[in-house]
């Protein structure tokens, strides 16, 4: 990592409480790379997350810093950005954190609009707990609260983002550590509500009761499994069968950024007030 | 211009032997130890391209580019 | 100040938020509460503040805790149903220390109850609502005029304190319009946290003298960490049993350090009085209107009204009630005060229950009726 680690974690904590070969680690990385690109001052970032393994990763980042309730992070985020514009406010999810407990707050987010960003670490279970399948977990998957193979259908975390209104959603993996900083960046820039979801891996209690040999098994599988947003639209569709792509998927600068709007209406409160 | 060196280093006492810059690393410039754990075997074959670096979970990783010496 | 306006309990409430400097609302709509939204939505943008309609009222508790983490100050109403959701979020605040106002407007009964009648039925939940033990000011006014003021109090208790302050209304209180006429002594200040002292090195949960650790408003050049697992001086998580206890019981017996300041009791005719009505909220206005009309007659009976009520105000009672006949507790649940007044007095002084949970407010007649039998 050359030094930039040194330059943005807080040391001291280190190491960090991820298991070996937790995807966690990898995007922690991604996204400091991203800061750095950014040139953002550390303290201008508020760095927000919610309760899980992934929610851990505020602890370890030299921000201001804040390890919310489960699935509640969102809604902590719009408070200090709405308090404190000024802010570059990121937002760190598990995929329980975000689509289960915290989905009703990560759709009205989308819809708002606010200038924050998102990253949801997507591992497909519930790493903290030990192993019990979410949202996200894909049919005939062993967990501990499935252990006959999961039924549920599972939710694709992008489309819904786009569904409900976010205005910038990319999809990366902890495999594509590269294209991951540079999704961040970009979702950062964008002036609205940016999500970016990471498809990760949690090889102890995912990987090891779903016939994944190795950390590394588990990334090859991202890198075999993710395509191009664009090379996928270039793909007959049974060749995207079990696949799932990556990259900028969705973007608009059609609707106003909330703040923007907001303005709006301290403006028309204060004609109001003159008359 | 000669060929680029580059200085691989692994900090053993954060390592946490997960194998992914054993499997990744195009030039096969890692082996294990006996704890597993991550041991530059072969640097000089090392091109700096940090997939390593950007894919250790633990931060353990450094890649440096070698000062090119005038007899290098 | 003097001025007289016609002012709702609700409506007094907000006023008060804002003279106290509040500048950021976050609430999800619920009877009774609904007019403080209301208000906020109007007077906030006014000011170069923030009113936010969220989701629901967890999200709501959140963004009120995010926005204060900036330095802002911050407030939500809202009533039973929505003061359920917020309670693991209120305990958050508590323990993280980030100081926030929830303005609780009683309505009836569990789930959603009688969503237009008033209770008394959260007077434990306000103060033991979260799990884990946690510290929290509850404050229970009984005029507009009072939930002027002390809303406002609440705002500045809360930022004094770094704890979470909830402001007790109910549906009486929160709807009837009262002409009020401020004086100098409702003027409310504006009090804010106290911040990192420069040249000293900034421990975010340090284990100060008064209890209360300095707050640095994030934004403000110190980095550091907040976060709801139980944290050491330094504010990150630890399990060590000493660091632990040391947190818990400086979060937890802060508000113990400054009882004095956060105590408010009102006395109505206590001292020589042979029954004594412990009464709190709209109830105490029945209350008030009994021992007036009572001492008329001549009778001896008074009232003790806890106006901040918790801390429970264990010592005023108990002085308050030493070599009484007897003390009615009147409340619009089943029950709940009078245990802490019954703990308070110890057996000294029988104590007598007087309740009514049929979404109406108990009466002056009520109350007088039960002190002549008693007397
Ligand atoms: C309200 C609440 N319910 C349940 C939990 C227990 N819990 C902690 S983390 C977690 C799920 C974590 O899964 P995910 O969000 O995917 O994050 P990961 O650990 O996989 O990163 C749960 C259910 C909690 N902390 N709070
Ligand atoms: S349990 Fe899974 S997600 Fe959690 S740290 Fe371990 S590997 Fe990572
Ligand atoms: S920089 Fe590339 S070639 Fe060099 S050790 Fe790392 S992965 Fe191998
Ligand atoms: S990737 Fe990092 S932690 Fe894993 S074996 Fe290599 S050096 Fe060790
Ligand atoms: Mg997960």
């Amino acid at each position: 990592m050359g030094k930039i680690h040194e330059k943005y974690l807080r040391m001291d904590k280190m190491p960090h409480i991820w298991c070996a070969g937790c995807g966690n680690g990898i995007i922690m990385g991604a996204f400091i790379n991203a800061i750095d690109r950014l040139g953002y001052d550390k303290d201008e970032v508020a760095a927000v997350s919610g309760i899980g393994c992934s929610g851990r990763i505020t602890g370890y980042m030299d921000f201001n810093t804040i390890h919310t309730t489960h699935g509640r992070a969102l809604a902590f985020a719009t408070g200090i950005k709405l308090a404190k514009p000024r802010l570059k406010v990121f937002v760190f999810m598990g995929d329980g954190d975000a689509v289960a407990i915290g989905g009703n707050h990560l759709i009205h987010a989308c819809r708002r609009n606010l200038d924050m960003t998102a990253v949801i670490f997507n591992n497909h279970i519930y790493g903290m707990t030990g192993g019990q399948f979410s949202p996200t977990t894909f049919k005939n998957k062993n967990a501990t609260t499935a252990p006959y193979g999961t039924t549920d259908p599972d939710f694709d975390i992008a489309q819904l983002c786009i569904g409900a209104g976010a205005t910038y959603v990319a999809r990366g993996t902890s495999y594509h550590a590269r294209l991951l900083t540079d999704l961040i960046v970009k979702g950062a820039e964008h002036p609205g509500f940016s999500i970016i979801e990471v498809i990760t891996h949690c090889p102890v209690n995912f990987g090891r009761r779903n016939n994944f040999e190795s950390p590394a098994q588990m990334l090859l599988w991202q890198k075999e499994h993710g395509v191009a947003a664009r090379k996928a639209k270039t793909m007959p569709l049974e060749d995207m069968e079990g696949k799932f792509t990556i990259g900028e998927l969705y973007r608009s600068t059609e609707i106003p950024e909330y703040l923007e709007e907001y303005g709006r209406v301290i403006q028309a409160a204060n004609e109001e007030k003159k008359q | 211009m000669g060929k680029k060196r580059f200085n691989v280093t692994v900090d053993r006492t954060i390592c946490k032997a997960c194998g992914i810059c054993v499997a990744f690393c195009p030039m096969s410039v890692f082996t294990t130890d006996h704890d597993d754990k991550a041991v530059v075997s072969v640097p000089e074959r090392c091109t700096g391209c940090r997939q390593c670096e950007l894919l250790c979970p633990d931060f353990c990783i450094t890649v440096v580019q070698v000062e090119e010496t005038a007899d290098g | 100040m003097a001025e007289a306006k016609l002012l709702s309990g609700n409506d007094a409430c907000v006023q008060g938020a804002l003279a106290a400097g509040v500048r950021f609302f976050a609430g999800y709509p619920i009877t009774p509460s609904t007019e403080i939204a209301n208000a906020f939505a109007r007077e906030l943008p006014r000011r170069g503040g923030i009113f936010m309609q969220m989701e629901d009222e967890i999200a709501s508790m959140g963004a009120i805790i995010g926005a204060s983490c900036t330095g802002t100050k911050a407030v939500t109403a809202t009533s039973g149903p929505g003061f359920s959701l917020m309670q693991e979020n209120i305990g958050y605040a508590a323990i993280a220390e980030i100081p926030c106002v929830i303005i609780n407007v009683m309505r009836y009964g569990p789930s959603t109850g009688l969503p237009t009648s008033p209770s008394q039925g959260d007077f434990m939940q306000s103060r033991w609502g979260s799990h884990g033990d946690r510290p929290v000011i509850v404050i229970a006014p009984y005029t507009a005029r009072e939930a002027y003021r002390e809303t406002g109090r609440a705002v500045n208790l809360s930022e004094t304190y770094r704890v979470p302050v909830i402001v007790l209304m109910d549906e009486i209180l929160g709807h009837l319009r009262e002409r009020v006429e401020f004086r100098d002594e409702d003027l409310v200040q504006e009090i804010s946290r106290k911040g990192p002292e420069p040249g000293r090195p900034f421990l975010p949960y340090e284990n100060t003298e008064d209890g209360v650790p300095p707050f640095a408003d994030f934004g403000t050049g110190y980095r550091y960490h907040i976060t709801g697992l139980i944290h050491d001086e330094t504010g990150f998580p630890t399990n060590n049993p000493v660091e632990v206890d040391t947190t818990m019981r400086r979060v937890n017996g802060k508000l113990e350090l400054h009882r004095q300041d956060i105590e408010r009791t009102q006395f109505v005719d206590a001292d020589d009085a042979e029954i004594l009505i412990v009464a709190f909220g709209s109830v105490a206005r029945s209350a008030h209107e009994a021992v007036r009309t009572l001492r008329n007659e001549g009778k001896a009976v008074g009232m003790v009204r806890p106006i901040t009520v918790w801390p429970f105000p264990e010592d005023d009672i108990r002085t308050a009630a030493a070599g009484k006949k007897a003390i009615i507790v009147p409340e619009m649940n089943l029950g709940q005060m009078i245990g802490e007044v019954e703990r308070a007095v110890a057996g000294t002084v029988p104590v007598h229950a007087l309740n009514r949970i049929d979404g109406l407010l108990i009466t002056p007649h009520e109350i007088r009726d039960l002190v002549e039998d008693l007397l």
